[in-house]
């Protein structure tokens, strides 16, 4: 679009310039404001008197003796058994990004590399199920979960998260096989090997971008789960979704809203910071099945 | 690659699906032809000095024996699909026939839970996709057009609002709006009115929540449409641009219809994604005005004591064809394709 010949007029460049900033501020600033406004007392967060006291602080100063304070986090995080919660949500999304993409690898170079028509099926079947809303998938485990006495834990968890992140998985690392070229490992048959080996020596070095944006949809379905971790986990188990809803629960208590707006910045500051270093690869993952239709 | 090697290579990938995607379905279906047993009533007689009289109450033990034998409840067939909460067939039939006016008759029907939920999500569905796909080509179109050095920056701000989860995104806008919060206050003041709050009536806070959709669903349309901009064959735009056209007009002739699938594939995705609405109703506290099928089956099985699982697993069926539907043109679009492939 650069080329000489399409240059942009000034007043386009300003049009466009004021619309983008404008559209920034829409996206942005609602965490920005979250994130300033965590460090203020609820008086101030939301204020009766004047919205600007959640910038000055005016009620900070007076409850704490300062304009800000981190009261919120350190109660959350020691009384609120926040900690707990972010260990839960480490354990599950380090153990769904692995199995998942363990799984989602073997599975996807398969259905890429075989030439029968029920892999059509299969993907098609992977289709369905990817759409299938999670709530639904929820009330069909609740029931045989707790007659197995396996409901409440870690690990029914993760397996469930895994499997609902299978269909996406298989897609992604499906369309991005396609695109290795199937001579590659055809010579290393020819050589000798076996399907496993020509997977394992072959293929493995060459699939870490595919896996990085498999991985990075994985981790955030795992990260951002509300439905399944809130309806399987029990409280003490909860991660850290749920464990902001659980806050909200108890309204009464004016310190426990304030633990919500703390744990969402504790919450979402480390996605952003990841998404920030793999941005490319989510907008790639993004538009793998879009751009070619 | 040979039947066996395949199977080997699929089978942990598959077996997940069958069990944790497949089972829970049928689960779901079994689930939904049975209803929590009742309490069974026994009839004691109690003297006292002035006499006996027979109460009713509940036999705890037969009843607790009979959750064992049947922990599912006593089967109920397609009972529970009818009953009020659900399909309500016989309260839409008395509704006609005692209605005097079509407004009236669609009144009590959109009274009914199961048609006032369907009439959220689909409200819901179709106010947010159109808006989110030409915003999103907009944003697209403007990223497109600027600096190379800020093009990255920008794009990390315009994504935000779809990575993180609808709960917390909901959160955030929720307290700002809030009568209480920064946008609340501008609001009462732009209206002049100190007692205006958005959740005050029920289409306030659907618009609200529409908004909230909007804002949530817009980057996901921006990304598609950004990278399909990078594909727009560069020589018809020169040529245009050397015929005299107009930049609304190289757009309008060139850029559009070249997106037209992207833009059908956004248009599915999206709709498909917020039929499921769920998180922003808990996140807004909008579930007095406000309720989606995947609420009503979050509904009934959030009381730890006392699941529905009849009714759960009804709505989900029933969820369940509405996605099958809205599901076809994605089926019919990808059969095309992969025929064309081979």
């Amino acid at each position: 679009m650069e080329s000489k010949i399409n240059r942009y007029s000034k007043q386009l460049i300003l049009i466009n310039s004021f619309f983008i900033l404008a559209w920034l501020i829409v996206s942005v600033f609602p965490f920005i404001w979250t994130f300033w406004g965590s460090f203020k007392v609820k008086a101030d967060f939301f204020s009766r008197a004047d919205w600007m006291f959640a910038v000055t602080g005016v009620n900070t100063l007076i409850e704490t003796g300062d304009t800000s304070t981190v009261k919120a986090y350190v109660e959350s995080w020691t009384e609120g058994e926040f900690w707990k919660a972010t260990m839960n949500t480490i354990i599950i999304t380090v153990s769904v990004v692995t199995i998942s993409l363990f799984l989602g690898t073997l599975g996807a170079y398969a259905l890429s590399r075989s030439t029968y028509k029920y892999t059509f099926w299969i993907l098609i079947a992977a289709l369905i199920f990817r759409a299938m809303p999670h709530i639904t998938l929820v009330s069909g485990y609740l029931f045989p979960f707790f007659q197995l006495n396996v409901w409440g834990i870690l690990p029914t968890t993760i397996i469930v998260l895994v499997a609902i992140n299978q269909p996406f998985t298989l897609w992604l690392l499906y369309s991005f096989f396609k695109t290795v070229p199937k001579e590659l490992d055809e010579s290393a048959l020819i050589d000798g090997c076996s399907y496993f080996q020509a997977f394992r020596f072959v293929i493995m070095p060459v699939m870490w971008p595919g896996v990085v944006t498999a991985g990075l949809f994985s981790m955030m379905l795992a990260y951002n789960d509300f439905t399944v971790t809130s309806l399987l986990l029990n409280q003490q188990n909860y991660t850290m979704v749920p464990k902001i809803n659980a806050y909200l629960g108890t309204i009464e208590h004016s310190g426990n809203y304030m633990w919500a707006v703390s744990s969402v910045v504790s919450a979402t500051a480390p996605l952003f910071m990841i998404i920030m270093f793999f941005q490319r690869q989510l907008i790639s993952g993004l538009t793998a099945g879009a751009v070619k239709g | 690659m040979p039947h066996r090697t395949f199977f080997w290579f699929f089978f942990p990938s598959g077996l997940a699906m069958l069990l944790f995607i497949g089972l829970p379905i049928i689960s779901s279906f079994f689930q939904s032809l049975h209803i929590e047993p009742e309490q069974i009533l026994m009839e004691v007689e109690k003297c006292d000095p002035f006499g006996c009289k027979t109460e009713t109450k509940v036999d705890i033990e037969a009843t607790t024996k009979l959750q064992e034998e049947q922990p599912l409840g006593r089967f109920n067939g397609l009972g529970t699909y009818v009953d009020r909460n659900h399909l309500a067939f016989d309260e839409i039939k008395e509704a006609w026939t005692n209605s005097s006016s079509i407004p009236e008759f669609t009144d009590i029907l959109l009274n009914l839970p199961f048609y006032k939920a369907l009439l959220f999500t689909l409200t819901f569905c179709f106010a947010v996709t159109p808006p989110v796909v030409v915003l999103g080509f907009i944003v697209a179109l403007s990223v497109n057009t600027i600096t190379k050095s800020l093009k990255g920056p920008t794009i990390f701000g315009v994504i935000l609002p779809m990575i993180v989860t609808p709960l917390i995104g909901s959160l955030v806008l929720f307290w700002m709006i809030d009568a209480k919060g920064i946008l609340g206050s501008f609001i009462q003041f732009l209206f002049d009115d100190p007692n205006l709050s958005l959740k005050s009536s029920s289409q306030l806070t659907w618009i609200t929540l529409i908004i909230y959709g909007i804002w949530h669903n817009t980057p996901f349309a921006f990304v598609v449409f950004y990278a399909a901009l990078q594909t727009v064959p560069q020589d018809p735009i020169e040529a245009a641009i050397i015929d005299g056209a107009s930049r609304y007009e190289r757009v309008r002739h060139i850029v559009i219809p070249h997106l037209y699938p992207v833009a059908t594939f956004i248009i599915l995705i999206c709709l498909m994604d917020n039929f499921r609405v769920l998180e922003p109703i808990i996140g807004f506290a909008a579930e007095g005005v406000a309720q989606s099928l995947s609420w009503m089956i979050y509904n009934d099985l959030r009381s730890e004591n006392k699941m529905l699982f009849g009714s759960a697993g009804a709505t989900s069926m029933l969820t369940i064809i509405g996605v099958a539907i809205l599901l076809t043109p994605v089926l019919i679009r990808t059969w095309r394709e992969f025929r064309t492939e081979r």
